[in-house]
């Protein structure tokens, strides 16, 4: 894997991929996978993602009321925080984290699965460990990912009015207003777009670099942070050619 | 009926199998001894198409695996059971979710039908009233019994072991080979054990193979000076 040229790697990754995805499989045998992908990834999650937010949402008030109040409308606070976080930090902060949490621990797993013969047993109880490890965990990722960031998005705008009315004077409703009225769905829904394409990546990655471990415990943690690095980088690079398609 | 067809497989220059062929009949156990490191798992693992090999085949009741599609190639892999050296049991699945999986996988069957097969299995493999521990609460040998389980519960034609009383006390080691014997005589399971230990050959071969450097051949008997 190391020796691999970048447009070989780029191949093998999408081969990888689509070898996960496009394949036939039951929802009554998977179902259960899934559901403990989508907890694992999901409500696991929850409290890092909480916590995550809560800061997100009171730095994006107190950096925007340094840069606007005094210039323009109080309201405008509520309108640029909460475009800010449904279009960017919301998306990118909740798929960062979920990445350093989640894909780094698919990778060490299956890692450890591919040394300790577990994905060979796999192969010869003629179960097609795609369909078994790959296919849940990526269905479970997208499944979650998109919620925590709907999550993440309520919370940090929360805790945004709460400080924007308790230590800027801008009352819960002028804040409000200036969410509401100027609220584009497609700042939501571009949001939304950018984290159902992240939680592919971040499973993805996650997935094919456990699947590539060969060796010993190093190489699962080359694999863990090979998952991280690779899915972090490609979530920044997704989320400007996203951007460009939906906002450009 | 297995039939190895000159298989052939090599790492770089070092010549790990060398146009080796045998069969193996239907009801019979063929064992296959060698020092650790000559290329007894990497005969398992070609068999059965884990590895790919250089050349030659393997015949399943007729069918090639060379010739098969994946789709045919599972089909072949589920009228066999393999049993690794290493156990590679799911270490997140308790012993009765270890054993099930395949059940669960490939058969309609209810939870009640699989629950009852475990315990069928689990009896067979005298491993009774352990199925809710979990593979890092068992020893080596416990695991290889859980192992031979799973491995069973499909009700497979043939019966792969790679090196299954390696590093097993005498007892534990003497229920394995007793299992292994019995699951030949009782339940017609063919297969091949692979191991280096004479005594485990002497004990359930119904014909010995030696593979060194690469080359496979019949002994007539197993003397103690064999490995030199």
């Amino acid at each position: 894997m190391r020796n691999m040229n970048p447009f070989s790697a780029i191949g093998d990754f999408a081969t990888f991929f689509f070898r996960s995805v496009f394949i036939p499989w039951r929802i009554d045998k998977t179902k259960r996978r899934i559901l403990e992908q989508v907890y694992y990834v999901g409500v696991g999650s929850l409290p890092i993602i909480l916590i995550i937010a809560t800061f997100v949402g009171l730095v994006s008030t107190v950096q925007t009321s340094y840069q606007l109040i005094g210039t323009v409308p109080r309201y405008i606070l509520g309108y640029t925080v909460g475009r800010m976080v449904m279009i960017e930090l919301g998306p990118v902060l909740t798929a960062l984290m979920v990445s350093g949490r989640c894909a780094s621990s698919m990778a060490a797993e299956i890692g450890t699965m591919r040394i300790t013969e577990q994905i060979d047993a796999l192969e010869t109880m003629a179960i097609d460990p795609y369909r078994f490890l790959s296919l849940p965990r990526i269905i479970g990722t997208f499944i979650a990912l998109p919620l925590l960031t709907v999550i993440a998005e309520l919370d940090a705008l929360f805790c945004g009015a709460v400080y924007a009315h308790y230590f800027l004077r801008v009352p819960f409703g002028v804040f409000n207003y200036g969410l509401i009225h100027f609220f584009v769905a497609r700042d939501f829904f571009g949001g939304m777009a950018k984290s159902v394409v992240f939680s592919l990546v971040i499973a993805a990655a996650g997935c094919y670099f456990g699947f590539r471990v060969k060796g010993g415990a190093r190489e699962v943690g080359r694999a863990a942070t090979y998952a991280v690095v690779t899915s972090s980088i490609l979530i920044l690079v997704l989320d400007y050619l996203v951007a460009l398609v939906i906002f450009g | 009926m297995i039939e190895v067809k000159n298989l052939s497989k090599r790492f770089d220059s070092l010549i790990i199998l060398d146009n080796v062929s045998f069969s193996i009949l239907d009801a019979r156990l063929i064992v296959v001894l060698g020092p650790s490191g000559t290329g007894k798992t990497v005969l398992l693992k070609s068999m059965i198409g884990l590895m790919p090999v250089d050349s030659g085949e393997v015949i399943f009741d007729g069918k090639s695996l060379k010739s098969a599609t994946p789709t045919e190639i599972y089909e072949i892999r589920k009228e066999i059971g393999f049993v690794f050296q290493g156990t590679a049991l799911f270490d997140s699945m308790n012993v009765a979710e270890n054993v099930s999986l395949p059940m669960s996988e490939h058969t309609s069957a209810s939870s009640r039908e699989i629950k009852k097969r475990v315990t069928e299995i689990l009896e067979i493999v005298g491993m009774s009233g352990k199925e809710c521990l979990y593979p890092q609460a068992l020893s080596g040998g416990m695991k290889r019994l859980v192992a031979v389980g799973r491995a069973l519960v499909l009700d497979p034609k043939y019966l792969f072991y790679d090196e299954p009383t390696t590093g097993l006390d005498p007892m534990m080691r003497d229920q394995v080979v007793n299992l292994i014997i019995n699951l030949k005589k009782s339940y017609a399971k063919s297969g091949i054990v692979v191991t280096h230990d004479l005594d485990t050959a002497r004990a359930v071969g119904d014909e010995i193979y030696m593979l060194k450097n690469g080359k496979i051949s019949k002994l007539k008997k197993i003397k103690k000076e064999l490995y030199g």
